[in-house]
């Protein structure tokens, strides 16, 4: 690398901004084999007999969840730096909107649909 | 002590506070992480609608009917070892070596191909069968769902090929390689809810 681009780099930078933190081939490839290993856990526990059948969703739940958090930490690099403070915050902001979101509407569609007459009693009533 | 090594145990002591601005990477990185965030709300949207409406067949095919498991497993594989070989070319992108950088993400370019040519072949027999998306409540979420993610690794290889011919042209300016750090965010970040989708939509289907 040429040092004309070593000075534009430096530009803006604080003391230690130097210092990649973007991990290794090492670090990918330990998160690849995690991720693989999760990927075959939950598709062998889709269709296993061995688990408890009601189980098996929350347990695909608990397999998709760790791996997000695999793909987070090794490809997506966050960790507890200080630099990353703000992003770790954004992402429980967003794990919280998410969440809020997707059970949110779980909750209340299920309640609408509980608490809906019977379709052929509407349709008696509508005559 | 080596001078760097004396600049970097001073950057440790220098409490945060202190420290002056943050490097533009990390500023355009946070810019890039807020940005995706919002497009994965965008998803936890359409995942909603899904889990709503996945029973509402209107007497059409099921989940169970349709979908099959190992095409999913090769589908989610190609994706997986995409990201792999991503991150190995931003590894190649920061060392300033373009010979690799354009090895791994040909690499990269040639496994998302593969995995949309999946997705496509997956969705035309279905279209075939009479399984579109006007045939249920149920199938035009799981249309929308799995091809608003399509739609988005569409998008990432076009701008794989912007990247690569910036890198051809313009070279490793701190621009260039900062833009190919948040293509990797967002190719990580894809590759993040396709897990939502094997597991909600394809596994969920055979439960």
């Amino acid at each position: 690398m040429s040092t004309e681009i070593d000075a534009q780099e430096a530009q803006g930078m604080g003391p230690g901004a130097n210092v990649r933190t973007d991990g290794t081939r090492r670090s990918y490839l330990i998160g690849l084999g995690y991720a693989v290993i999760l990927t075959l856990a939950s598709f062998w526990a889709s269709s296993s007999d061995l688990i408890y059948s009601p189980g098996i969703p929350i347990l695909l739940g608990v397999l998709a969840i760790a791996q997000m958090g695999v793909h987070l930490v090794f490809f997506l690099h966050i960790s507890s730096a200080p630099d990353q403070t703000n992003n770790v915050l954004a992402l429980a902001f967003g794990i919280f909107v998410v969440g809020l979101l997707v059970f949110g509407s779980m909750i209340i569609m299920a309640h609408l649909n509980h608490n809906m007459m019977p379709m052929d009693r509407l349709m008696q009533m509508q005559r | 002590m080596s001078a760097t090594e004396e600049a970097l145990s001073s950057a440790d002591v220098v409490p945060l506070s202190l420290r002056g601005p943050a490097p533009t990477r990390v500023v355009a990185g946070y810019g890039f992480w807020l940005f995706l965030l919002s497009d994965i709300i965008i998803f936890a949207a359409l995942f909603a609608a899904y889990a709503v409406l996945c029973g509402e067949t209107a007497g059409g095919p099921t989940a169970a009917d349709l979908f099959d498991k190992k095409h999913v497993l090769i589908e989610t594989a190609c994706l997986l070892a995409s990201s792999v070989t991503c991150g190995f070319g931003s590894l190649a992108v920061q060392g300033g070596d373009r010979n690799s950088t354009y090895f791994w993400m040909a690499i990269t370019f040639v496994l998302g191909v593969s995995f949309l040519s999946l997705e496509v072949s997956e969705f035309s027999h279905m279209l075939s069968i009479g399984a579109g998306p006007s045939r249920s409540a149920f199938l035009s979420a799981f249309f929308t769902l799995v091809g608003t993610h399509g739609l988005h690794v569409t998008l990432g290889l076009c701008w794989l090929i912007v990247m690569l011919l910036q890198v051809a042209t313009l070279g490793f300016q701190p621009m260039v390689s900062r833009r190919f750090f948040c293509f990797g965010l967002f190719w990580h970040a894809l590759d993040i809810v396709w897990i939502g989708v094997f597991t909600i939509v394809y596994l969920g289907a055979h439960l």
